[in-house]
Order: structure tokens, then C-alpha cells, then sequence
């Protein structure tokens, strides 16, 4: 570095951390070197955000939240998507980008929180960040909710007024608040307004801090690794870990192949199959929101739907109080339930690689039934699709909650001392 | 808790044969779509005879139509029998009160019908193709027509004048499925292939006009996918380079 260089850097170091930080962050972070597969997507995720974020920052400028009708009866909002995707230059490859980027962003959220049961991310020392995730987790639904509504199709109106419903089952402070998320007595234009401003700078800004929050416990406790070994237990004479590399370059280069083969794919949808088949972008969302007109089926999008599922699961009343209130508390609890995880664990070892039949068991079980809960969640209800989903729900429960005492029961094997390349 | 759980299990591995069981579908014939511009053309000069009388496309300027080859004059001289400019949106002067008092429910409009139609059945345009196509004489219906695949459909057979008349014949199963055969009684300017080929033009124009950028984007696809391939060697080859230490 000249020295001219050299000089501006002291004078913005003695007023800003910046080289400490760059070293704090990346070219003194030691991270693991055994890092496989299940590691691209917390940086993927990171990834999805940025696209999220300068997308949207796009979209709201030719975007109107608006739902009177236009001179030609269809509401301005819907026509105003419309005239992004035909009128607009590029605007269609913005929309896309930020419609296939919502569910991306839960395909790759799923996949890193995955992660993180495989490998028991969620132990001790990283309890934090397992909590930061999980209220992300909550915060990016509220964010992809709202968002949803933006378009003013069918199922953007329907999906939101059966949602808004749901929490008017709570007792005592039910109606008002429902009254308040929508601002009206139905979805409506008032619905539409504030929804737009939640979704593009409210949610938005606690997402971002609950990110920064979650990366900066990350960095404090260290990344956990596929054997679910410290490497800060072993040193070497500097202090710097045996088993760990600096995450510049060794990371950013191979993060980098990550993000070409997720771009990869992502482009793939974008470019020839952006409705994902339906699911991506519903059909019935192509047509402008009906108040006077309910589609014969509703159906959340699919990220939703696991959740949506255990939401109907819930048919029977208790207290006093309808099973809609009961499903409500049901839905809530199956994502909380997921925050006490690192106190649910209570294996002597963290990674699956050493966990014993028992884990394996429940893990596999817990997979099918939430991917079996997302999909009855698509379909409507019949009395044998009820009871699946019943099921599936009580054994998304178990995996959680009886985890104290098979965690414990389980055969496990022992950890080796350091981390292995597999 | 062990028998739960094999029963649990058990009714988990019979999830699929439950929740299948099929739901009310209807069969549609596959759109032989074409995005040839003759057809596409041919498409969009019998949307503005049969079409734009009371189904708007207000998300379409007539200019747009130089995507399919046309030129302004041919549009002004050949698809723009009202007073408006080459630049505006396809507009109907039909009131919407006025067409759901008329026909029980406003025309919707049709710039996007194609991406809406869709369903788990068949792509838009096998919906579009099938319903254009199986219009019937229903003298119990107020406008004298009715689909199969529509049931009590609002819309007249606007193509009638093309397809001739067809009647019904009903036949119940031993099941108690209905089927409904249909028969041309009343024979039109085209022939039954003729027709079929016309409404396949339609329906092609439909599907352009439904994403006029299509074409444009997979071509865009193509191209980005082969640049994203390169880069994963050239990624691939320099992460192997950093991590030649790495043990």
C-alpha cells in the first residue's frame, strides 16, 4: 500500500474502526474449515436480501397502492403491476426478480435453519443467535404477508382478509386488533396503504437489525462446524484456531461459487418458469381483487403453508373458546416452539454426525410431516386430509417438545477432538 | 406411546392415497399454441372482431401490436375501428355497471386471461382453446348459449357466426358422471378444422398478449444461463486455487 494510502486509512481509523472491523469480520474471522454444502445459504440468504431490498426499491417507484378502480374498472394497484411488467423498461425482469426472490428467500431460509437442526447450530454458546433466526424467521413472514397483498389479485385479497380473520379468534382484543392490522372493517384500500408502508420500510428496517443482530452474535461466539467441535479449543501459539481459516478469502472465493450456482437456478425460474407453476406466482392472482367474488379455494403461497396447515389441523374447541382461536395459538406456537430449541437439545454432542438412531429418527419423521403439512396446506380440506394433518402436526410438536428425553435417551457417539474433512 | 406411534407412522405411510383422492377436474384439450407471427396476426385481428366489443385489454396499447410484425398503418387501417390513437390502451366504451347488468357479470378483461385461467387442469390457453371451442344452443340460458366447461356461462357465443351452432346431447353413467357430446347442427363459415385452427390463432394472441416480453425473456434466459455456467468454472477453478492448502 503507498504511502498516501496508508495515510488516508490512519486518518479514517482513528475516527472509525474500519480496518479492525474488516479484520474483526473477515480477514481475522476464523471460521471453520470444514464448512460443506448445508453452509451456502446463510450468505445466500444475506444474498436474497440485497436482491429484495434494490428490487423493491425499483418496484416502488412505478408501484401505486391504490385500489379504487381505474377508467377502465380494474384498481389502480393491479393495473399498476401490470404497467411494471409491460410499460415500464426492465420492469419486468425487477418484478420477477423480487417475486421469485420471496420464495427463494424461504427455500433458502428452510434450507440454512435445516442447517442449523443437522448440526446442532442452536447449542450452546449460540443460543442468541438461534433466537435472533428465529424472530427473522417470523419478521420475513410478516414481511412476505404483506407484501403479498401489494398486487391486488384474488389471492392477494382473499389470502389476506382469511389471515387478518384469524386474529380476531383472540379473546378479548380479537376484534380491535383486527380492526387496527386492517384499518377498516374489510381489506380495503385503507388495508392495501398501510400494508405497503409496513412492507417497504417498517418490517424492512427491523429485518435488517435483526440480520446485523444475528451476524454480530455469529462473530462474537464463532460458527459452529459439521462435527459440532469448537475450534476455539485448540490453538496455536498465536491464538488463532488449528481448524479454523480466515473467512476472506478462503470463504468469500467459495461463497462465490455458491451464489453463481444459486443464480444459476434462481435465473432458471426468472427466465423460463416465473409462476414456479403456479406456486410461485398464483394463477388466480392474475385476476384483479373481487370483494363480492371468493374463489372456490383459498390457498396461502406454499412458503405458508406447513404453518397453515397446523392452523386447520386444530378442529376441536376447548375452554370455552372456538377451535379457530385454538388453531391460531397452534400456528403461532409451531414457529415459537422453534426458538427453544437450544434448551429442548439435550445431547451430549451438538452435530447429527455423532447423535445417535433415535435423533435420526425424529429428524427424518419431522421432515416428512412438515413437508407433508405444506402440502395439504395447498390443497382444500377433506376429512382424510384433516386427520394427516392432524397427525403430522402432533408429531411436529413431539419432535420438539418430548426432544428433553430421547435427546437424552439416545446411543450417541463420541466426538472426535478436532474437525474432519469429509 | 409405541403403538402411536406406529399407527402415526402407518397413517403416514397411506398420506399420499388419502390426501390424492382426485378433486372435481375437468379434461381440456391441449392449445396448440403458436407464437409464428402470421398466427399471432390472425389471432389479433379476430380479438378486435369478436373480442374488443365488450372485453377490454387495458394494459395493451394498439402500437404494442408492432411486437407481432404489424406496422402502425396496418394497425390504424386493419385493428382500430374507434376513434383512438395508435398509442393508447385497447379501451371498451362499455360501462362495467352496464355489463354486468347485461350480462349477469362484467366481461373481465383480457389482457392477462390467459396467465389466470391457468390451473393444476391445463395451462391458460388449453382453457381458453377447450372453453372457445364448446359453446352449445341453450335456449333455458338468456343469451341462448352455454359451455361445457363453463357452466352457466354469462358469455354468447361471440364465434357462433365461425363454428355454426352446436347442440348437446347429455348421456348419464351407471356412476352418475355426466358426459356431454356435442354436435354441430347448424353449420358456419369454417369448417370444423378451420375453426379449431382460428381459435388456436385466438388463443395464441391471448397468450402473447397475456406477457408480450415472453419471448424476449427466454431468449434473455438463455443467454444469462450460459454467462452464469462460464463463471462457475472460472469461480470453481479460483476457489480450488485458494484452497490448494487447505487440508
Amino acid at each position: 500500500m503507498t504511502s498516501k494510502s496508508q495515510a488516508v486509512l490512519n486518518w479514517i481509523d482513528e475516527r472509525f474502526p474500519l480496518t479492525s472491523s474488516i479484520k474483526g469480520h473477515l480477514t481475522e474471522y476464523y471460521a471453520p474449515k470444514n464448512f460443506n454444502f448445508w453452509y451456502f445459504f446463510g450468505s445466500l440468504a444475506l444474498l436474497v436480501l440485497v436482491i429484495q431490498i434494490v428490487t423493491g426499491i425499483f418496484l416502488v417507484m412505478h408501484y401505486k397502492p391504490d385500489a379504487s378502480l381505474n377508467a377502465s374498472g380494474v384498481p389502480v394497484a393491479f393495473a399498476s403491476v401490470e404497467y411494471i411488467m409491460r410499460e415500464v423498461p426492465g420492469g419486468w425482469l425487477i418484478r420477477y426478480l423480487h417475486s421469485t426472490g420471496a420464495s427463494a428467500f424461504f427455500i433458502v431460509v428452510y434450507l440454512h435453519m435445516f442447517r442449523g437442526l443437522l448440526y446442532g447450530s442452536y447449542r450452546k454458546p449460540r443460543e442468541l443467535i438461534w433466537i435472533f433466526g428465529t424472530l427473522i424467521f417470523l419478521v420475513l413472514m410478516a414481511e412476505a404477508f404483506m407484501g403479498y397483498l401489494l398486487p391486488w389479485g384474488q389471492m392477494s385479497f382473499w389470502g389476506a382478509q382469511v389471515i387478518v380473520n384469524l386474529f380476531s379468534a383472540i379473546p378479548v382484543i380479537g376484534p380491535d386488533l383486527s380492526l387496527v392490522i386492517r384499518g377498516d372493517y374489510v381489506v380495503s384500500d385503507a388495508t392495501l396503504n398501510r400494508f405497503f408502508s409496513f412492507h417497504v420500510i417498517a418490517v424492512p428496517l427491523v429485518l435488517i437489525g435483526l440480520v446485523a443482530a444475528h451476524i454480530i452474535a455469529l462473530h462474537e461466539v464463532g460458527s459452529n462446524n459439521p462435527d459440532g467441535v469448537e475450534i476455539k479449543k485448540k490453538k496455536d501459539a498465536n491464538g488463532i484456531p488449528l481448524d479454523g481459516i480466515p473467512f476472506h478469502p478462503y470463504y468469500t472465493v467459495k461463497d462465490i461459487v455458491g451464489v453463481i450456482a444459486f443464480l444459476f437456478f434462481f435465473s432458471a425460474v426468472v427466465f423460463f418458469a416465473p409462476e414456479g407453476g403456479g406456486y410461485f406466482l398464483e394463477f388466480n392472482n392474475f385476476i384483479p381483487a373481487d370483494p363480492l367474488k371468493t374463489p372456490p379455494h383459498i390457498a396461502p403461497v406454499w412458503y405458508f403453508t406447513p404453518f397453515y396447515s397446523v392452523l386447520r389441523a386444530v378442529t376441536y374447541p376447548l375452554f370455552g373458546l372456538d377451535a379457530k382461536f385454538w388453531g391460531v395459538v397452534a400456528m403461532g406456537a409451531a414457529v415459537v416452539v422453534i426458538a427453544f430449541l437450544p434448551w429442548l437439545d439435550r445431547s451430549p454432542v451438538k452435530s447429527i454426525r455423532y447423535k445417535g438412531p433415535i435423533f435420526k429418527f425424529a429428524l427424518v419423521v419431522f421432515v416428512i410431516c412438515f413437508v407433508i403439512l405444506g402440502y395439504l396446506g395447498v390443497l382444500p380440506p377433506t376429512p382424510g386430509r384433516t386427520l394427516v394433518s392432524q397427525i403430522c402436526s402432533v408429531l411436529y410438536f413431539a419432535f420438539f417438545l418430548l426432544m428433553p428425553w430421547y435427546s437424552k435417551l439416545d446411543k450417541c457417539k463420541p466426538e472426535p477432538e478436532r474437525v474432519t474433512f469429509k | 406411546m409405541i403403538t402411536f406411534l406406529k399407527r402415526a407412522l402407518a397413517v403416514l405411510l397411506l398420506a399420499p392415497a388419502l390426501t390424492l383422492a382426485a378433486d372435481e377436474s375437468v379434461k381440456l384439450d391441449r392449445a396448440p399454441v403458436s407464437t409464428d407471427q402470421a398466427a399471432l396476426q390472425h389471432g389479433a385481428k379476430l380479438f378486435v372482431n369478436y373480442c374488443l366489443g365488450c372485453h377490454a385489454a387495458s394494459y395493451v396499447r394498439y402500437n404494442q401490436l408492432e411486437n407481432i410484425g404489424l406496422s402502425e398503418q396496418l394497425i390504424r387501417d386493419n385493428l382500430m375501428f374507434t376513434g383512438d390513437k395508435v398509442g393508447d390502451l385497447m379501451r371498451i366504451p362499455m360501462r362495467r355497471a352496464d355489463g354486468t347488468r347485461w350480462f349477469g357479470a362484467a366481461p373481465p378483461d383480457l389482457s392477462v386471461i390467459a396467465r389466470s385461467r391457468a390451473s393444476g387442469d391445463g395451462s391458460g390457453a388449453d382453457w381458453l382453446y377447450t372453453y372457445l371451442r364448446n359453446f352449445y344452443r341453450d335456449h333455458d340460458r338468456p343469451t341462448g348459449w352455454n359451455n361445457v366447461i363453463f357452466e352457466n356461462v354469462g358469455m354468447p357465443h361471440a364465434l357462433w357466426e365461425l363454428q355454426g351452432e352446436q347442440t348437446a346431447t347429455v348421456s348419464t353413467a351407471a356412476d352418475g358422471s355426466k358426459t356431454v357430446a356435442l354436435a354441430i347442427t347448424k353449420p358456419g363459415t369454417l369448417q370444423a378444422d378451420e375453426y379449431d385452427k382460428a381459435v388456436a390463432d385466438l388463443v395464441s394472441f391471448l397468450v402473447w398478449m397475456g406477457e408480450p416480453v415472453a419471448e424476449k425473456r427466454k431468449a434473455i434466459g438463455t443467454a444469462v444461463l450460459i454467462f452464469l455456467a462460464g463463471f462457475f468454472v472460472l469461480a470453481l477453478a479460483l476457489k480450488k486455487n485458494y484452497w490448494k492448502d487447505i487440508h
